[in-house]
């Protein structure tokens, strides 16, 4: 399987962005046959690398050699040609062209695209089809069935799983193994530990632009690839701060801060009920496409919803624009930050945004006070302000915090978390969750989507499963193992144990 | 273990629907047309081969502008410089074609194609290299390029050898059938149909339609814009040239409407302004239709100045239209 | 590239460039002094506080059309259609003189202010793009106003001395009457961005539309309001205009267009919006007016002063591309 042949040898690579120093000494070793990880904490200049290797930028230092050649790539097209093809979250996928065109933009046979196709499992795609009416699982596939059909030397996957279901995820993996089989390579970038360790045979972990370490893969390489990533002491605050779950007996007396009854919304949800409490953390755990995002986007009134109730504090709530939740005290975390955030602006106008929602507000700030308001929530959160003219130069994960921020400086009671740790280090990913947490025991309520099973049971108190837009299954974290999450998210029966949903 | 359906044969009328549904703009135009030469002929029972010839010849100069701003809309950019490519264009024409031969004047033809590829290629490589975006950079170049064109022939004059101006204003295999329309057909078919069925083709419609997707494709989306700049320099030409035939001498002036006006063609003619779609036809169409209007209003006995006011109208109807319509699909 | 890793180069250069950087307002000033210099060269003698009083006076217009096309540029927009509004309020003032000068005045604020509705409507409400808005909301305006003109061919357009008094002359005769107008402009403007929860949001709606919603501020009165305050800026220009000119015609305003959007582009504002503001727009019109007159003192001809006038506000973009990337 591995033979120690290195198919590409990264050494030294530097690369600099104005001021900021993304890189300083990346190495990266990649051997035929195997599945590479590469791990490291947002900002430590993952994303960096594999742009340099894809000949998105060119580097300012250092070498890459390809089988024995040392080589530059210019641009993704001389990348590509020379065996190195790459796979993002988003699909590399023109919207206004068909399938079939877009397989001649890559120079890629469909003949061989849906070979790999059928391999992933996808079924009814006609080159004819445009890609802009095509399910968003599905292009993710066709991204990836085509760049496995121009044989790559070498095959980067960035974040692949993000937001992808969990029985695609399956598929995947699957490919994944027949490749390395055929003596090909992988390098695979994740953030889900889980997933890294099945998969992968080593990993090399970048820390502030550096590569601090290369792993192999056996047992107890998971709290290594941890310490390197985070830094040794970090390493140990991130576990305790993993927060314990809530004193589960007295939720139930607690008020109803969030009730929903049978809501519908076109074809995606089709009579959702449940309950939510004050100071309860409640996890909605499904696989793509359940209704999770209609939900979410009801409640928070980026959506209207067709019928059904919802009552926050007793009160009813027919939200036709957020502002109406928001005035509830009903705010919402996109998993996608950029669509929460304003990119050129400072932290500071980023955290005071919810306060400008009135007419009344737009004459002179106050701008001792808000500066005031700021301070607390920055501080609270321990978000690092040194980029802080313009929040685009934040990492993911503090760029999330400062989504948070906002809400927690204009205040809130409900608060809806969608997928918030999507594309965040480990480290940033138990400070949110232990935040959750906090939040909760204050008082408020939370309703927490997460793609991530195996975190569920960390945060919540109790959990419902979304399946074909219905709630089919509510249990106490306790029992939101892996496998009653995932049988309930297909629909299935309970296997044993759980509750029926209420 | 493919058990993917083979692209089958889709019947003709599920794949008209389908390209009705995806372009409904573009669907409507023809329908529009003949609506329009339909009130026209109401209006006007007397319209002959005469108006006929005059549509012809008003709507060429205007139909070519369109063409070269769709080309650059679809590549996902915008080229405010059109309308005095036209003029030193024409202007270009109407000097050095004023004393010679056809045949002179069809080799002068030639070179002026030549500068206007080459003042396309300016645009793009301006654009590419300044890091300027677009909008300003062609204002800046148009503005420009309106020095050039004074610069050239200060007053209207000059003028072309009959023959040459006949190729446009005449009409040769029948009076029903205007040189000018002819010309079009042409002249759009030589340029687009060659790029359309080609590479460069994609990768324009691929660069205007989301050009980080082009890019992490492996397309070269500078060129691919760059390209699309030159192809509309060409047409721009075209559209200089054709103006000297249609007025029979060159004005420094004279283009300066069709910026806008070739704008609006491709507004109502179906081309997203965002890129990535839309075609050739449907700016053509919506050309000849915007030169209906100030016939129809001579026919009308309206106040023919009412054209640019029922222009801008039309714009702006169109457009809120399909605003109104993207965000009550949003809305679902 | 060093211009863009100082810190790599180490060089003086490079510490300059990362300060013009941070303070981009610097670099414009040095910039018009430059061509102030300019002048100097190729005139001895012009630069005298009478030649600054007047650079001021003239200034002063396209100032004024600056601030309107800052504040929707910084929304990420764009109005193609200041150059008739203004012409057509100016011709408006010229044709209801009649009615006494203040009515005369409403009428010609009251077409920008409509006009600029107009277009809020459009972008805010009905989401169409800027460009394409303000273009078709310039052109039914121009036909309008030609319209309007045919009929008034009879009457005969007079400019209000009081206009006239504020375009063309000054007080104690150095201090320009519609610096009375374009200070206070100038200083709410500048003001409103920074302090205001209006210019707040400008700068948001600007950087991320979406996220704005999210947040629960509702967009479209910000949108509506800046394009009504763009149009209204844009009528009162033209009125400053017809009174330094005296002559109300229907393309008094055309050769204002570039330059509006010219001014804001060199003063820093992205036209993708979210960034910018209204002093470097101030600078950048005086930099343009002092541009004009250099090239007049120059011995050309009007096409090449055409030619050489697109060309260095294509290089002063660029260099304010690059040094700000």
């Amino acid at each position: 399987m591995v033979n120690n042949e290195a198919v590409l040898s990264v050494r030294d690579i530097a690369k600099n962005f104005g001021s900021v120093r993304a890189l300083s000494s990346a190495h990266l070793e990649i051997r035929a046959g195997e599945v590479h990880a590469v791990m490291g904490a947002n900002g430590a200049g993952k994303s960096t690398l594999v742009k340099i290797l894809t000949g998105v930028f060119a580097a300012d230092g250092g070498t890459v050699t390809l089988n024995g050649k040392s080589r530059t790539f210019r641009s993704p097209a001389e990348a590509r040609a020379a065996g190195i093809v790459s796979v993002y979250q988003d699909p590399a996928l023109v919207p206004d062209l068909t399938v079939a065109q877009n397989m001649r933009l890559a120079r890629v046979q469909f003949t061989e695209v849906r070979h790999w196709l059928g391999e992933l499992g996808v079924r009814q795609l006609h080159d004819g089809d445009m890609i802009r009416e095509l399910p968003y699982a599905t292009l993710r596939l066709l991204d990836l069935a085509r760049a496995l059909a121009s044989n790559p030397v070498i095959l980067l996957l960035d974040e692949i799983t993000a937001a992808l279901p969990a029985d695609l995820a399956a598929q995947v993996f699957k490919i994944m193994r027949t490749w390395r089989e055929s003596g090909k390579s992988v390098i695979f970038i994740s953030h889900r530990m889980a997933e890294v360790s099945s998969l992968c045979d080593r990993a090399t972990v970048l820390r502030d632009g550096r590569t601090v370490g290369v792993v192999e893969m056996t047992s107890g390489a998971d709290e290594q690839i941890v310490s390197l990533m985070l830094g040794t002491e970090i390493a140990a605050h991130a576990k305790s701060a993993g927060g314990p779950l809530g004193d589960l007996s007295s939720v139930g007396d607690r008020k109803v801060a969030l009730a929903v009854t049978d809501l519908h919304y076109g074809h995606a949800l089709c009579g959702v009920s449940f309950t939510l409490r004050r100071g309860e953390v409640l996890g909605v755990s499904a696989l793509e496409g359940q209704g999770q995002q209609e939900l979410f986007d009801c409640i928070a009134g980026v959506r209207r919803y067709a019928s059904g109730t919802i009552r926050v504090n007793e009160a009813p709530l027919r939200p036709r624009h957020p502002a109406d939740a928001i005035r509830a005290g009903v705010v919402l975390i996109p998993a996608n930050r950029v669509e929460a955030l304003l990119p050129q602006r400072s932290i500071a106008e980023n955290v005071a945004l919810a306060g400008f929602g009135k007419l009344s507000s737009w004459g002179p700030i106050a701008m001792a006070s808000e500066r005031e308001r700021v301070a607390t929530a920055v501080q609270r959160l321990r978000i690092d302000t040194r980029a802080e003219s313009e929040v685009k130069r934040l990492s993911g994960g503090n760029q999330q915090k400062v989504v948070i921020a906002r809400w927690l400086a204009s205040g809130f009671g409900t608060l809806l978390c969608f997928d918030p740790t999507r594309g965040i280090d480990i480290g940033t990913k138990r400070q949110i969750y232990a935040l959750v947490r906090e939040l909760a025991a204050a008082g408020n309520a939370v309703l927490l989507f997460t793609s991530e099973m195996p975190e569920i049971a960390l945060t919540c108190d109790r959990v419902i499963v979304l399946y074909a837009g219905k709630v089919v299954r509510g249990m106490p974290a306790t029992e939101a193992d892996e496998a009653s999450l995932l049988r309930a998210a297909h629909g299935l029966a309970a296997g044993g144990g759980g509750q029926p949903a209420q | 273990m493919t058990a993917i359906d083979t692209a089958r044969e889709a019947t003709h009328a599920s794949r008209m629907l389908r390209f009705a549904r995806r372009n409904p703009a573009l669907a409507g135009m023809p329908a529009l047309l003949v609506a329009a030469m339909l009130f026209t002929l109401l209006i006007h029972p007397s319209f002959g081969s005469f108006e006929l010839q005059s549509l012809a010849l008003a709507a060429l100069p205007l139909a070519l502008a369109a063409c070269a701003q769709a080309v650059v809309v679809i590549s996902g950019g915008i080229d405010l410089s059109v309308g005095s490519m036209m003029s030193v264009a024409n202007v270009l024409a109407g000097s050095l074609m004023s004393h010679g031969s056809t045949t002179a004047a069809l080799g002068w033809s030639a070179a002026i194609l030549v500068a206007g590829a080459a003042q396309g290629l300016m645009n793009g490589l301006l654009v590419k290299i300044s890091r300027i975006p677009d909008v300003v950079v062609t204002l800046t170049t148009g503005f420009i390029l309106g020095g050039v064109a004074l610069l050239i022939m200060e007053r209207p004059g000059g003028g072309a050898p009959a023959g040459f101006l006949d190729l446009a204003a005449g009409s040769w295999i029948s009076e029903w059938l205007p040189n000018a329309a002819v010309f079009l057909a042409v002249v759009v078919c030589a340029i687009w149909i060659p790029v359309v069925r080609s590479r460069l083709g994609l990768l324009i419609y691929a660069t205007g339609s989301d050009r980080v997707a082009a890019f992490r494709s492996g397309v070269d989306t500078d060129f691919a814009r760059l390209m699309a700049y030159v192809i509309s320099g060409l047409f721009s030409a075209c559209g200089g040239i054709a103006l000297t035939m249609t007025t029979g001498i060159g004005a420094p002036l004279s283009g300066t409407i069709y910026t806008l006006s070739g704008l609006a063609a491709i507004v109502i003619g179906g081309v997203s302004l965002s890129g990535g779609k839309g075609g050739m036809t449907g700016p053509v169409i919506a050309a000849i239709l915007l030169s209906l209007i100030p016939a129809d209003l001579i026919f009308l006995n309206i106040d023919p100045n009412y054209g640019q006011v029922i222009q801008g109208t039309l714009i702006v109807i169109v457009v809120m239209a399909g605003g109104f319509a993207v965000s009550w699909q949003g809305r679902k | 590239m060093s211009l863009a890793n100082p810190r790599a180069s180490g060089a003086p250069v490079g510490m300059v460039l990362a300060y013009l950087r941070r303070n981009t307002i610097v670099a414009l000033l040095l910039l018009l002094a430059a061509f102030t210099a300019g002048i100097e060269v190729v005139r001895p003698g012009t630069v005298t506080p009478l030649w600054v009083s007047n650079t001021l006076l003239f200034a002063a217009p396209l100032g004024i059309f600056a601030a309107g096309q800052t504040l929707v540029m910084l929304t990420g927009g764009i109005d193609l259609s200041v150059a008739t509004v203004a012409s057509g309020s100016a011709y408006l003032l010229a044709t209801n003189a009649s009615l006494g000068t203040p009515a005369a005045i409403l009428i010609g604020l009251a077409l920008g202010i409509l006009v600029g509705l107009a277009n809020g409507v459009g972008i805010a409400l009905m989401r169409v793009q800027p460009l394409v808005m303000t273009l078709g909301t310039g052109l039914m305006t121009g036909g309008i106003m030609i319209v309007y003109s045919q009929k008034m061919l009879a009457s005969q357009p007079r400019v209000p001395s009081f206009i006239q008094t504020i375009g063309a002359t000054k007080l104690a005769g150095l201090l320009p009457y519609d610096l009375f107008v374009w200070v206070p402009i100038a200083t709410i403007m500048v003001y409103m961005l920074r302090r205001s929860g209006f210019g707040r949001l400008i700068y948001a709606v600007g950087d991320n539309r979406a996220a704005c919603e999210l947040a629960g501020v509702r967009v479209w009165p910000v949108l509506l309001t800046a394009y009504a305050l763009c149009g209204f800026l844009a009528a009162l220009a033209g009125l400053i205009l017809v009174g330094g000119t005296n002559a109300s015609n229907l393309s008094l305003a055309d050769s204002f267009l570039l330059p509006s959007v010219a001014a804001v582009i060199i003063g820093g504002t992205s036209i993708f919006g979210g960034r910018g503001g209204y002093s470097g727009s101030m600078v950048g019109a005086v930099i343009l007016t002092v541009l004009t007159s250099l090239l007049t003192l120059l011995d050309v001809s009007e096409p090449i002063k055409q030619i050489l006038y697109g060309l260095i506000i294509l290089a002063m973009a660029a260099a304010y591309a690059r040094l700000t990337e």
